[in-house]
């Protein structure tokens, strides 16, 4: 297995990122709780990522969301929209209040990022096998216009059933597409079987690989490794960057962890409860 | 009507640095030109449509005007979703170019005939459909498209089909018919590459005494809705002619607006492909002919449609 490990800067540092994560799944749970909304333990096994992808690597400012220099972030696996809201409710796109309006009548907030309507949601998501593409025009059109950012598209492993995803492969490798790096969300698990049981995935990062990618297994749940992964991206391999991030599905609550009726599951008052102690919120 | 399309597009890249071509590995040497002029804003997307229109809603969304090309049914069915989700949905400026509308390419049988697409995409919010009736058409359609903020389909023939009109077209304007005779009796409201049926159909009726209109009525999406409220007002018979299913067409869009404006249409005939795939071999004029197509087929049945009118 090719793990990069690598040490947060500080140790300090390691434990702020690791707070941020604690609360973002505390979030993320009242909001699945509070909608009894699916997706729960796709947007918990997801946590760390964001977490090591907007406070410690994308070149974003929630102030300029429209900013053409930005970073690109691309959730392209869309039904772990609530994660994605509460991480930028948390960075201050929008207002920390209006993540209680979650799928709710009439609200900005749906089951899946919407298009043109929240900033910072860089692309309408939730059909699989999108954000790839999307992100692979975006990192070409910059390179056409003389705009130096970087595209982050964080896929789940069930996404890779995507022929679309494959295609995208082949076209970022054929364009040496070095300033796209994709992170695959690998729980394991996929809506209502193990991955690998449904469509062979494994060897999953010699698949990226073979499509032309440096392609890294790395822990999914280690936000200095993961921070320091992206950091480097583009890392002067002239290839686009894979990072296979082994997860935890459900990861945070002892209860949820590997458990997939939490793929549709949403917790009641008592389990919210019992969470958040084991986040350390309570 | 691709020679002109390709054409038109190099002249375009000189003078508009966002446009960006993406082909389907299709056209040998027919983007000769405008990849020497603008090699890195050409790319060949390889048999992966899906994967194109992903990257031209991509590119779109950062400021470019791409424009995704390959044959139809590969640019629109294959890659429906992309075109709904990518394009559509986020309202990205993408004008997707089909060649070879409905039977164009017959003779290569059903997997590339395009009989649905008009259908499938003006159901599509934020999408214009355009079936330019011959080369000239296509010019404009494709300067007017990249003016546009939006998701343009430009759904062309192939290539040699007769030119109608005389010269370029200056006030080209989507959602604009275009008439291109007069008549009294009959209106034929033609979409796409079936005008020079629809003209020599006219031909025909005359020779029996009956003056009829041809119209290129090139945009179906928005319908000139204008246009139709004065020929269904005007004209004893009016008819839609164009290469595609009668189901979801531009026929089936006429007649949802007669549906919906109550107008009536008593004195409406439908001419298109029947709801069956075209099996055997042929080439266009034979499907044409097949299917009753061929413009002196269309004419019969007009002056039919006429007799049971009186």
């Amino acid at each position: 297995m090719n793990v990069a490990v690598r040490k947060p800067a500080s140790q300090a540092d390691a434990d702020a990122l690791k707070g941020r994560a604690a609360q973002l799944r505390g979030k993320i749970i009242d909001m699945s709780h509070a909608a009894q909304a699916a997706h729960l333990a796709s947007s918990l096994s997801c946590a760390d990522i964001l977490t090591a992808a907007y406070w410690h690597v994308l070149s974003v400012n929630p102030e300029r969301p429209d900013d053409p220099l930005r970073d690109r972030f691309i959730l392209s696996k869309g039904h772990a929209a609530a994660a994605l809201y509460a991480v930028l409710a948390m960075k201050g796109y929008f207002p920390i209040e209006e993540l209680d309006t979650f799928c709710k009548d009439g609200c900005r907030l749906a089951e899946h990022p919407p298009a043109n309507l929240l900033p910072g949601v860089e692309a309408a998501t939730g059909s699989l096998g999108h954000g790839l593409p999307l992100g692979c025009g975006m990192a070409l059109s910059g390179r056409i216009k003389g705009e130096t950012f970087r595209v982050f598209a964080l896929l789940s492993d069930g996404e890779n059933n995507e022929g679309s995803v494959w295609e995208a492969a082949m076209f970022a490798a054929a364009q040496k597409l070095d300033n796209v790096c994709v992170v695959v969300d690998y729980n394991k698990w996929q809506a209502t079987a193990r991955s690998n049981e449904t469509l062979m995935l494994a060897p999953l990062r010699d698949k990226w690989a073979a499509f032309g990618w440096d392609a890294h297994e790395i822990d999914g749940h280690d936000i200095g490794a993961l921070a320091e992964a992206m950091q480097r991206v583009p890392n002067g391999s002239g290839k686009p960057v894979a990072l296979i991030a082994h997860t935890v599905k459900g990861k945070g609550v002892s209860f949820m962890e590997d458990d997939n009726n939490w793929h549709y599951r949403a917790p009641t008052a008592e389990e919210v409860v019992k969470a958040h102690k084991e986040l350390g919120l309570a | 009507m691709r020679n002109a399309f390709a054409d038109e597009l190099t002249k375009l890249g000189d003078e508009e640095p966002r446009v960006v071509m993406l082909a389907g590995d299709i056209g040998n040497r027919l983007f000769d030109n405008f990849k020497a002029r603008h090699p890195s804003r050409f790319f060949n997307c390889g048999v992966a449509e899906a994967n194109m229109m992903g990257v031209a809603a991509g590119m779109a969304m950062n400021g470019l005007r791409p424009v995704a090309y390959t044959i139809t049914p590969f640019v629109t069915t294959r890659c429906l979703e992309q075109i709904r989700t990518d394009v559509c949905y986020h309202e990205a400026p993408v004008t997707i170019v089909a060649v070879g509308a409905g039977l164009s390419y017959s003779g290569l049988g059903p997997t590339h005939h395009a009989c649905e697409d008009i259908s499938f995409l003006r159901s599509i919010p934020n999408m214009v459909v355009i079936c330019p009736g011959d080369a000239f058409e296509v010019r404009a359609a494709l300067r007017a498209a990249m003016q546009q903020d939006r998701p343009v389909y430009i759904r062309m023939g192939k290539k040699g089909e007769p030119v109608v009109h005389a010269g370029p077209i200056e006030n080209f304007r989507i959602g604009k018919a275009i008439p291109v005779s007069e008549g009294k009796d009959v209106c034929l409201l033609s979409t796409g590459n079936m005008l020079p049926e629809a003209i020599e159909a006219a031909h025909k009726l005359k020779e029996k005494g009956i003056s009829a209109q041809v119209v290129s009525f090139h945009t179906v999406k928005p319908l000139d809705e204008a246009f139709l409220k004065d020929a269904f007002g005007r004209f004893t018979l009016v008819a839609t002619i164009e290469e595609h299913s009668l189901i979801g067409g531009f026929g089936a869009a006429v007649s949802e607006w007669l549906a919906d404006t109550q107008m009536g249409s008593q004195n409406f005939v439908r001419f298109g492909t029947p709801d069956a795939f075209f099996k055997k071999s042929g080439e266009q004029e034979y499907a044409r002919e097949m299917l009753g197509l061929s413009a002196h087929q269309i004419a019969d049945k007009i002056v039919r449609a006429l007799r049971r009118d009186r």
